[in-house]
């Protein structure tokens, strides 16, 4: 396979007229997708005067670290927030993982009276759902997770989707016959699901955790909702906030207390503090990303194959 | 399902060693039983006056009032009108971007150029609705945004509150919508398209083939495939507005609602205005029964044409 590929381009290649026409359209595809950024980057290091003057520019007229130096001095609740959000994502999508990685072994395990049901019972929550008006009343009212920590654990627990890659890698990459062998030898299934599945599991159980963990970091949606108490608002939440002023950012941070907290919060640079934090909030993204995109590619492809 | 039937021709329920089996159900079961079966019990208050202190066991039922309420005003319209071109307008421009990138990045002569652009165009995708809400503000802010900077030293007054002309935002969206969302389709395709047996293209080149008659007649036909499918599961969620699109990059302005309302965020304000929660709830029920409905019928067409691409 790899050699033929190889042989066809050799064979049949691109003229180099189109292949500069292409290149150069993919160029300004690039940029567009990256311009955007770097924009809010550039403003973050712009300073007050230079925004008033030119407004937001690929080139201010004057750089300055005042917008970082203030996030530091300010940035109480930016810290809170990484917490918040680094706890959501890491226990959140640990528990999740344990609990999908087992009823997918379940629904798995061929010959068991529950798998039909069971299996319906999962999927039919991608088909239907009650919606987010009584969903927000049960969590609240009934299960009185608004405000609370839970809320980030455990109504996001399960997603049938997930459960359903999750199946069908054990399904797929793991033999029947070795599930044979294990019962034959006498294994029991808590054996069979920690000693074989797990272990041959590795790469689909990371595939479906990475997407898991994605999601979660971006999630602001959870904490606009529910979330009132500044102690518990994730980061992207924070970000929403953040979007039309940066008091709150001001509001919650513990220097207003002192004698000159006032002043500060006063003359603090509200644009490029603003674009600071937001930087601070993607840079983990931005530097996570190439290590962890080879495997998204992977689980795009992977997460399509189906029984 | 035959081998739950025994050896013996009947059917043992309750085996010791299947034990394990239902204690590691059990999380998950919990968890959808609350989560999600609960809040559809909740439907009913769609037929409800729901009263906040009373609740869903205490509201008094209306039969099917919140529903008239609904349809009886614009707002059903509109927010189902702008819910569905939207996605319509989503679907087709991202399927053609994003085809003609994965086109383009597998015919370019390098191969790590083409890595390199790919690994940039999926940059948005891990982006939140939340950081992008911020970009395009960067650049439609009043005072200060890209955008109206430019108008000014072009010589205008550049004032414009982009947050408050809707003309711009249908096509506005389908922009963002389009920044966020290709990179990951181009690498679906790309992916599908690196897959095709070198095999054709070396016959097609003894043929003679160009290079654009071998994309035209071998790479495209190849894509055809997967493309309807997506196609017809995309129609499947026509009736789900991303909720992140509308509302966050939008900025939630009042003044472009009848050109940025979804299902979704005329639910949303509903519930956080909390006056009307019956009505939202019957909002919530249309969309979700309307769903249903087109997630079966898109299933069903995928099973005619092929049973293995099919949800279930």
């Amino acid at each position: 396979m790899k050699d033929k590929t190889y042989r066809k381009k050799e064979l049949n290649q691109l003229s180099m007229k189109w292949n500069i026409v292409f290149s150069m359209i993919l160029c300004v595809v690039a940029l567009a997708m990256v311009l955007p950024l770097a924009l809010v980057v550039i403003i973050s290091f712009s300073s007050e005067s230079s925004i008033a003057h030119i407004g937001y520019s690929f080139f201010p007229e004057e750089l300055s670290l005042e917008g970082y130096r203030y996030l530091i001095k300010m940035g109480d609740q930016l810290f809170r927030s990484y917490g918040i959000t680094i706890f959501y994502t890491v226990a959140g999508t640990a528990l999740s993982m344990a609990v999908m990685s087992m009823f997918a072994y379940v629904i798995s395990v061929r010959g068991f009276w529950l798998n039909r049901p069971l299996t319906w019972f999962l999927f039919f929550t991608m088909l239907f759902s009650g919606g987010l008006v009584p969903s927000y009343i049960v969590n609240v009212k009934y299960l009185h997770l608004g405000d609370s920590i839970w809320i980030f654990l455990l109504p996001g627990l399960v997603s049938a989707y997930n459960v359903i890659i999750l199946r069908t890698f054990i399904r797929t990459t793991i033999p029947e016959a070795l599930f044979d062998a294990a019962r034959i030898d006498g294994a029991g299934h808590f054996t069979i699901f920690f000693r074989i599945v797990m272990p041959l599991f590795k790469a689909g159980l990371a595939t479906v955790a990475l997407f898991n963990v994605v999601g979660r970091w971006n999630d602001w949606f959870t904490g606009m909702l529910y979330v009132e108490n500044p102690n518990l608002i994730p980061l992207q939440t924070l970000l929403t906030k953040l979007q039309n002023s940066v008091e709150y950012l001001k509001k919650n941070s513990a220097v207003l207390n002192t004698p000159d907290g006032l002043q500060l919060a006063r003359s603090a640079p509200s644009i490029s503090l603003r674009m600071a934090c937001t930087v601070a909030v993607i840079l983990p993204m931005l530097f996570a990303y190439p290590f962890f995109q080879r495997f998204f590619v992977n689980g795009l492809t992977v997460g399509s194959i189906k029984e | 399902m035959k081998e739950n039937v025994g050896k013996t021709g009947k059917r043992r329920l309750l085996r010791r060693t299947d034990i394990p089996l239902y204690i590691m159900a059990a999380p998950a079961v919990i968890v959808l039983l609350v989560f999600c079966y609960l809040p559809m019990a909740g439907l009913i208050m769609a037929f409800q006056d729901y009263n906040v202190v009373k609740g869903i066991l205490g509201s008094e039922l209306v039969g099917l009032k919140n529903f008239e309420f609904l349809f009886s005003t614009t707002d059903a319209f509109v927010i189902t009108r702008n819910t569905v071109l939207y996605n319509l307008a989503f679907i087709v421009v991202n399927l053609i971007l994003s085809v003609a990138l994965a086109l383009m990045l597998s015919e370019l002569r390098s191969r790590r150029m083409a890595k390199t652009f790919q690994t940039i165009y999926m940059v948005p995708y891990f982006l939140s609705w939340a950081v992008v809400a911020i970009l395009v503000s960067a650049f439609l802010d009043r005072a200060n945004g890209f955008v109206n900077q430019m108008i000014r030293s072009g010589g205008g007054d550049g004032l414009i509150n982009w947050y408050q002309r809707p003309e711009i935002w249908p096509f506005l969206l389908v922009f963002v919508n389009a920044w966020k969302g290709i990179g990951y389709q181009t690498v679906l395709y790309l992916a599908v398209i690196s897959g095709i047996s070198g095999d054709y293209y070396e016959a097609a080149t003894l043929d003679g083939a160009s290079r654009f008659q071998q994309a035209r007649y071998i790479t495209i036909p190849h894509l055809r495939y997967i493309i309807s499918i997506s196609l017809i599961m995309s129609m499947g969620s026509i009736f789900r507005g991303d909720f992140g699109l509308f509302y966050n990059v939008t900025n939630n302005s009042g003044a472009l609602y009848p050109v940025t309302d979804v299902i979704d965020t005329y639910i949303y304000r509903g519930l956080m205005s909390m006056s009307n929660i019956g009505m939202s709830t019957a909002a919530g029920l249309y969309q979700s029964v309307v769903g249903f409905v087109l997630v079966l019928a898109a299933n069903k067409v995928v099973t005619k044409i092929d049973p293995d691409s099919a949800m279930f």
